[in-house]
């Protein structure tokens, strides 16, 4: 692997550390249950993209598929909050 | 034979007292006629034995021994069994549920049974307590009767208690002999008195004998037993249960007695016994409460006679047991003939029955005569042989003296019974009493019969038998005894005709002068009642279980996980090894400030949790999803793919779980909300509580942290790593641990998730939320909202809920057939039936969350009950299928099988397991899940409409 390829993998990586720092202070401090709710979201994207990062650095095909799960599930949990945030309750 | 007996009687109809009395009589005449068959052995004085082996490495076989003594008792028990039997027929009436009786009285035969014949101590305490069971169960046969129900309570405590004292009087004598044979035990007499162990042991074994003969101070329970009917008590109290303690000490008399502790402990409650129950006796104004107080002195008198132990004691003690059995059994018959006749037991009602049932009378006469001691009597014939045995006793005269006032008060209490028969025809009895069918009165008449027999002609009529059971247990000691009416006119028959004639004086003194049918109490005595102190301790016990429990138990949960996790934090760090420092310099060594990073972020969303967790649970809830995420990069970071997936997946359900369950929780206001203070002490109790969160979980993160960063030793995961692909049959080891390797563990903990699932639906189904959170959320009540008037469905098309309703319609389809890849897959790379499950549950619940129970259930029919039971039939069919191999139970195999269209594939036996773990983890999240959801309906719906609702719940299964 190039060396560029991996000082451009650990740049995006450490950028995307950075991105999960903001949003945990956002998660911590709200104000609004909204923007809990909007920065929890945030905090499983960037999770998939470390894994796509990981899998280009490991060079592993198994965190792309993870990384494709997350997409896939990882908004479950931020439609039940907002649900539970517009109707008071999550199935009706 | 008396226990396959009780079985099929237990399944008898309800009417069926004939066939019932006929399987009863058939077993107890299969039993006498073997017994009596066995006569001509026992009587050449061989003992007869057979052996099973049970336990030959500890010692314990199961084995049967006879001789004279047990083929006496035996003997006698198969008759009265015969005629309580006969009896019974005709005394239940037809409402009664028959089976049950005989059922009940089979089995008590038959552990009676098995207490004679044992040839092992362990065995025969064994047979003894079933002896106890099953008495409790046939006093309280009518069970919705008050003091039948406390009856066979106190009995069955007394019985059973005194059954544990012999469990351990027992095992110290097999202790002591080496042995628990009882051929071996009986024929070391001498060791086991002269052991430092005999006193304690023979205290234990004696408190057990003590208790079944209703010995004073436990005498008290027999006369609440009479809450039994008739035949019970005929048949438990005068021929068998009570007879059992009696049978324990002849039984053990060769290597017990002969010490000083034996008779001032056997002699001095026996004498106690048979004074005060001789006593109550004369009080009692119920006939059976009569009969029951003296078959307590009588068993007082045969102890007594135990107790001063000399061999012709032993003789009048064997003796008088026959007698009392044959005297008290057809007694206590004719006081059921009487009961049943006229409706009464009450001797303050009853007169003058001679004239209405002349026939029963008469022979209850005759048998209480025999009970008074009158000559010609067998009761005469073994009272006489106590008087003797009294003036012969070596610690002075005052037994004689308790002999005849003895006497003196069993005529008295004779004569109170006899006194019913006579007199003027009572008017005012319940019904008018006849004479009872013939059969019923055949076993008193038999039973009458054998006294005047015995009382008349013993030397030819009992007299070999009562040789053989003497002979058997004295031994070469054997006395020379004459059994003879008349013996001359010696200081016995003297005692006799004294107490004959003192008894008639106190009695009519009694009458005349005491006025005896009024007095309700026991003179002087019935301020020492040990059904009152019985009652009293229990009472006590139960308050005091109560305190002890409020005051160590707590329902609340808050205290008991404070508890748990100051304990385990004290602990470990009192188990610290000392050599294990801390040293950050290692520990910080190869630390990548990246991922440090991200455990701070971790950190700082779970202490940020905790912190939120009392006033604002949804934040709380937010936060700990940050702290799911960091734990998901982590173990992608660690190369844990699959443990990854699960956490994701896990993190998901759980959130829409606690959701779930939040709409029910009644919101909390902060003190700032309420403009209040916060006391100090509640600033103290919270900051504790926090730290200890904090402390606990840092303790959790140090240890994995550790873990992680020591060198790797020789661990038990080398070893699945290297057998998982070749024996397992799969590359992914962590899914071959699971459905293979472990595959037991994984089956007991699917069990158990159903078995969660199925209380939690249980539950769920009682459950009523709390009054401030049963009206709709406040957001539904908002009129300036649209989406007020919608129902689900309309939002999820036109209303707000459009583009994820679209969005996640579409995508419900990709996330299925995921789980099925998932699953599919499993064994040898990341997935398995667990994620796969998660998977299409999340599938499932994202169409409700998106239209709401009523029109999924419109169109979707789930039954998540029969996922589950399907998912464990499949494990458990995997796993004997094995068997079927002739391999132990859940071996693994793995074939490839060429199929047409997809070629060759893989197919280990563990991917039916899986499929098995699959379908319970769908069944038991959407069961949850969904029985969550439902508590909206539920809470909508107008009182009275239950219909509705039970429509759904069962539409849901």
């Amino acid at each position: 692997m190039s060396s560029l390829l991996v000082f451009a993998i650990s740049f995006a990586q450490i950028c995307i550390l950075l991105a999960m720092l903001f949003c945990t202070i956002r998660l911590l401090i709200g104000p609004a249950a909204q923007d809990r709710i909007l920065a929890l979201d945030t905090l499983w994207m960037t999770t998939m993209l470390q894994a796509l990062m990981m899998g280009l650095r490991f060079s592993n095909e198994l965190y792309f598929e993870l990384a494709l799960l997350i997409a896939l599930t990882g908004f479950v949990s931020s439609i039940a909050l907002a649900k539970f945030l517009m109707r008071g309750e999550i199935i009706e | 034979m008396p226990f396959v007996g009780s079985f099929i009687a237990a399944f008898m109809p309800e009417d069926a007292r004939n066939r019932e009395a006929w399987l009863a009589s058939f077993i107890a005449v299969c039993g006498l006629v073997v017994t009596l068959w066995l006569y001509p052995l026992v009587a050449s004085g061989e003992v007869i034995r057979y052996r099973l082996e049970w336990m030959p490495e500890m010692g314990l076989y199961f084995s049967l021994r006879m001789d004279g003594l047990a083929w006496l008792f035996m003997a006698l028990l198969e008759v009265i069994t015969l005629l309580v039997v006969l009896y019974a027929r005709y005394y239940m009436s037809p409402k009664d549920p028959v089976p049950r009786f005989f059922s009940f009285l089979l089995a008590f035969k038959g552990s009676m049974v098995g207490v004679l014949l044992s040839g092992n101590l362990i065995q025969m305490v064994l047979f003894w307590e079933l002896t106890s069971l099953a008495s409790f169960l046939l006093i309280s046969y009518w069970h919705h009767r008050a003091d039948a129900r406390r009856g066979a309570r106190m009995s069955l405590t007394v019985t059973a208690t005194g059954g544990l004292c012999l469990l351990t009087g027992v095992l110290m004598l097999g202790h002591i002999v080496g042995s628990y044979e009882l051929d071996d035990v009986l024929a070391v007499g001498d060791l086991v008195r002269a052991h430092p162990w005999y006193v304690p042991t023979f205290i234990l074994i004696a408190l057990g004998a003590m208790t079944k003969s209703a010995q004073f101070p436990f005498h008290f329970w027999l006369p609440h037993a009479m809450a039994a009917p008739t035949p019970v008590s005929s048949y438990l109290h005068s021929a068998t249960m009570v007879k059992a303690g009696i049978f324990l000490l002849i039984r053990l008399w060769p290597i017990l007695s002969g010490t000083s502790e034996w008779t001032w402990v056997v002699a001095g409650a026996g004498i106690c016994t048979m004074l005060l129950a001789s006593f109550f006796a004369i009080f009692q104004h119920d006939l059976k409460g009569l009969l029951a107080y003296s078959t307590i002195s009588h068993l007082g008198l045969i102890t007594v006679l135990l107790g001063i132990g000399s061999p012709l004691a032993m003789v009048a003690a064997i003796f008088h047991t026959l007698n009392h059995a044959t005297f008290k059994a057809s007694l206590f018959m004719a006081v059921g003939i009487i009961d049943h006749e006229s409706g009464t037991r009450d001797m303050r009602q009853l007169r003058g029955l001679l004239h209405m049932m002349p026939y029963t009378s008469t022979l209850a006469i005759i048998a209480s005569a025999a009970m008074a001691g009158v000559p010609l009597l067998n009761g005469f014939l073994s009272k006489e042989m106590f008087f003797s045995e009294t003036l012969h006793w070596g610690y002075g005269k005052w037994m004689s003296v308790a002999a005849i006032v003895y006497g003196i008060f069993s005529v008295a209490y004779s004569l109170r019974f006899i006194y019913v028969f006579f007199g003027k025809p009572a008017q005012d009895l319940p019904s008018q009493p006849h004479e009872p069918p013939r059969w019923m009165r055949f076993p008193v008449e038999f039973l009458v019969l054998c006294c005047l027999i015995v009382g008349i002609i013993p030397g030819l009529s009992i007299g070999p038998m009562l040789h053989l059971a003497v002979e058997s247990v004295l031994g070469t000691q054997t006395p020379h005894y004459s059994l003879a009416v008349w013996h001359g006119f010696n200081t016995p028959l003297m005692m006799s005709i004294g107490a004959l004639a003192l008894g008639v004086v106190f009695y009519t003194v009694l009458r005349l002068f005491a006025n005896l049918t009024h007095i309700d109490k026991v003179p002087v005595f019935h301020r020492f009642s040990g059904a009152q102190a019985y009652e009293s301790f229990f009472l006590w016990l139960t308050v005091g279980a109560g305190r002890v429990e409020t005051w160590l138990s707590t329902r609340r949960i808050q205290p008991q996980i404070l508890v748990i996790l100051s304990v385990a934090i004290i602990s470990a760090a009192v188990a610290w090894p000392k050599e294990v420092k801390f040293d950050f310099a290692l520990a910080t060594k190869d630390l990548d400030p990246w991922f440090a990073l991200l455990w701070l972020i971790g950190c700082t969303c779970a202490v940020g949790a905790a912190w939120q967790a009392k006033y604002h649970r949804l934040r709380a809830l937010i936060l700990l999803g940050g702290t799911g995420v960091i734990t998901c990069i982590t173990f992608l970071m660690l190369s844990a793919p699959d443990l990854a997936l699960t956490q994701l997946m896990v993190e998901t359900v759980t959130a829409i779980l606690i959701l779930l369950g939040l709409r029910w929780l009644p919101a909390r206001l902060s003190p700032k909300e309420l403009n209040i203070e916060v006391p100090l002490t509640v600033w103290g109790r919270r900051s504790r509580d926090f730290s200890l969160a904090f402390i606990a979980g840092l303790g959790m993160a140090g240890l994995s942290y550790w873990v992680m960063i020591t060198p790797k030793h020789e661990t038990i995961s080398d070893f699945f790593m290297l057998r998982a692909l070749t024996e397992g049959g799969g590359s992914n080891v962590v899914n071959v641990l699971l459905v293979d390797f472990r595959g037991f563990d994984t089956m007991g903990e699917i069990c158990v998730l159903t078995i969660v699932s199925l209380t939690v639906y249980a539950l769920l189904r009682r459950f009523r939320p709390a009054p401030e959170s049963m009206p709709l959320p406040a957001q539904q009540n908002n009129l300036a909202d649209p989406a007020i008037r919608q129902t689900p469905q309309q939002q999820a098309s036109v209303g707000y809920l459009m583009v994820p309703g679209v969005y996640l319609r579409l995508i419900s389809p990709v996330i299925v057939l995921i789980a099925a890849y998932l699953f599919m897959r499993g064994h040898n790379m990341p997935g398995g039936g667990f994620v796969a499950g998660l998977t299409l549950a999340i599938a499932i619940i994202l169409q409700y969350m998106l239209a709401g129970t009523t029109w999924i259930e419109a169109r979707l029919i789930l039954r998540p009950g029969r996922w589950l039971a399907f998912g464990l039939s499949v494990v458990l069919a995997t796993g004997a299928g094995a068997w079927l191999f002739g391999y132990p139970f859940l071996t693994s195999h793995t074939t490839h099988l060429t199929l047409p269209l997809l070629g060759e594939i893989h197919v280990p036996s563990a991917f039916f397991f899986d499929l098995g773990v699959f379908a319970v983890v769908v069944g038991s999240t959407i069961l949850i899940l969904v029985a969550l959801a439902h508590q909206a309906l539920r809470s909508h719906r107008q009182p009275g409409s239950t219909q509705s609702d039970y429509q759904t719940l069962k539409e849901l299964n």
